[in-house]
């Protein structure tokens, strides 16, 4: 004899459970539905046609779009150029400078919740306020970082006309923007690790370079990989702060895939193109968490 | 004398090397707030004269005219509104669907969770353009409703639905269960006893979700065109002369007014907001 609800005697308390769970469930559900699965199954559609401000209506080309992309188009092949080495520029600094001030902030002194909390700051700070501050900083000549560099007798460049100068400019700020979230969650990581570790390897020992290498190293490997995850991936989300620096140029210089979409998409309308991008920018996503979580399984 | 100095006294020159050159580090981190309020108050002419972080004379002229260019004002209460709805909103329907995966037992609750996961992963980018024909579609183009509704049932939501999840799971279970025999519904169950219970995680979801509408700037870009329903992270890109150039000064005045009051509440509660970004460990 089943467990009934007094309430509703047709149903078994399991049933009336299960359906109380899909009630407290259905509208994230049902956003979740309309705003993401429907709009992905929607852009895999889009991608398949021709769809352009011209043509106003859509008609199946198969993989056409994916074809231009791939060989036809110029431009594709520097965009995903750009986005591997802004990836590849901002992934491994932002990483090292977190752990690096993670370190630095992981113990007790005075002055380490000042640090903490100023290292942090820029994250809070709208993306937006942060790239129109940095891009006033670094205009030509008469910019505040020019201006420095020539009190010292250096000639600095102009750093968001020149191409290969936009590229550090866009990947540093942005690194100095989101640094404190990775250095916060490495600062919790170490300060997990017990303390008899340490004074046990000092015991024997150990010299600092040996605890980090032999001992907090190893301990932080979760949680590195956890911040590469997040940071790669983030990286190729970037779009407010290019947009407003740079957008997307000299020449195309800091033009990367998010950006890319948004401008064949919305600024040139051609849906059917910008939707294969927005289908190449989910493959390659979803092929980095693939490969970062199987990393992971063999590490545990 | 090294040889003279204690251990003690070691140390402490130690800890005053290391402050100084996290001093130095620091720089990049602080001064382009302190520039950006200065800049905002010099004129045109004196913005990109000799550096000085105290301008000759303060033009406080600077904060009117931010005000007559376009519907600052306007524009400011905007994204306050919805920044609040969209947390709201968040609040309820996450606690809600976090509540029911962390202690209702029903078939597919782990597959539920794990398509939930996964669209964490995917850029806003992928599904943006569909989005924009539904947002069109339902008529809602150049209203604030896409920048509340896709915040909400979007990634923001899903991150506060599995915080509140994490947090439920870690809540003992015999105070609701002692509230189910006094006779209360799921729903007074969840309202009465499971959310009070949990202020820390609702704090953390609602200081993120606030954050992130207030910084929302994709989706004002592309479905708002009239001035008056700009947000400001889109006011702010919007200082610009006929030619597009920035009107540096006007845009620092507003941009210093639109950082600083976040930044004061930062300072206040830095604690309980970096706490809340260590929480949710996914952002950016």
């Amino acid at each position: 004899m089943t467990a009934r609800d007094e309430r509703a005697p047709w149903l078994t308390l399991k049933m009336r459970e299960a359906m109380e769970a899909w009630l407290f469930i259905s509208p994230t559900l049902a956003g979740f539905l309309i705003f993401f699965v429907g709009p992905l199954c929607a852009v895999v559609w889009y991608s398949l046609t021709e769809w352009n401000l011209l043509s106003q209506q859509s008609v199946f080309v198969g993989l056409d779009n994916y074809d231009d992309a791939l060989f036809h188009n110029l431009d594709f092949w520097q965009v995903v150029r750009n986005s591997i080495v802004f990836a590849i520029g901002l992934v491994p600094l932002n990483m090292a400078l977190a752990l690096a001030l993670a370190l630095a902030l992981s113990r007790r002194f005075a002055g380490v919740v000042f640090f903490r909390t100023v290292f942090f700051a820029p994250v809070v700070t709208s993306a937006v306020a942060w790239a129109i501050v940095w891009k006033f900083l670094l205009q030509g000549e008469a910019g505040f970082v020019n201006q420095m560099l020539a009190g010292i007798g250096i000639h600095g460049p102009n750093w968001l006309r020149e191409p290969d100068w936009a590229m550090v400019a866009v990947i540093v700020t942005r690194v100095i923007k989101m640094v404190g979230l990775n250095m916060i969650l490495y600062i919790a990581a170490l300060q997990a690790i017990p303390r008899d570790y340490e004074a046990a390897a000092r015991l024997e020992g150990a010299s600092n370079w040996q605890i980090f290498r032999m001992i907090t190293w190893p301990l932080l490997g979760p949680t590195t990989l956890v911040i590469m995850v997040i940071t790669t991936i983030g990286s190729f989300k970037v779009f407010d702060h290019i947009y407003l620096m740079t957008g997307g140029g000299p020449e195309n210089g800091t033009l990367v895939l998010a950006f890319y979409i948004y401008q064949q998409g919305f600024q040139f309308f051609d849906v059917g193109y910008a939707s294969a991008l927005a289908m190449i920018m989910f493959v390659i996503v979803m092929g980095l968490t693939v490969v970062q979580l199987a990393l992971r399984r063999r590490d545990t | 004398m090294i040889g003279s100095l204690t251990q003690r006294q070691l140390r402490a020159v130690k800890q005053i090397c290391w402050t100084l050159a996290l001093c130095v580090v620091a720089i990049p981190f602080v001064f382009p707030f302190l520039w950006m309020i200065s800049s905002g108050l010099k004129g045109p002419s004196e913005i990109f004269g000799q550096p000085s972080l105290i301008p000759t004379s303060f033009r406080w002229n600077n904060y009117l005219e931010v005000f007559n260019y376009q519907p600052f004002a306007r524009q400011y209460f905007n994204s306050l509104y919805i920044a609040v709805t969209v947390t709201l909103l968040t609040l309820f329907i996450s606690s809600l669907a976090g509540y029911a995966l962390a202690r209702l037992r029903f078939a597919g609750a782990a597959l539920v969770a794990l398509f939930l996961v996964s669209a964490l992963m995917v850029p806003e980018e992928v599904t943006i353009i569909p989005n924009f024909f539904l947002i069109r579609w339902l008529g809602l183009s150049d209203t604030h409703w896409p920048l509340i509704l896709l915040p909400v049932f979007g990634s923001q939501g899903i991150v506060g639905t599995f915080l509140m999840r994490q947090y439920f799971l870690a809540l003992p279970k015999e105070l609701e269960d002692a509230g189910k025999m006094d006779g209360l519904s799921r729903f007074g169950v969840w309202w009465r006893i499971a959310l009070p219970m949990s202020r820390p995680a609702l704090a953390a979801v609602a200081i993120i979700t606030f954050l992130n509408s207030w910084n929302l700037f994709l989706e004002p870009l592309i479905f708002i065109s009239s001035l008056e329903k700009f947000t400001l992270p889109l006011a702010l890109s919007n200082f610009t002369d006929p030619y597009g150039s920035p009107l540096w000064h006007l845009q620092l005045a507003a941009t210093t007014l639109a950082v600083l009051p976040i930044l004061m509440v930062y300072l206040i509660a830095q604690r309980q907001i970096i706490e809340s970004f260590a929480l949710s460990g996914v952002k950016g």
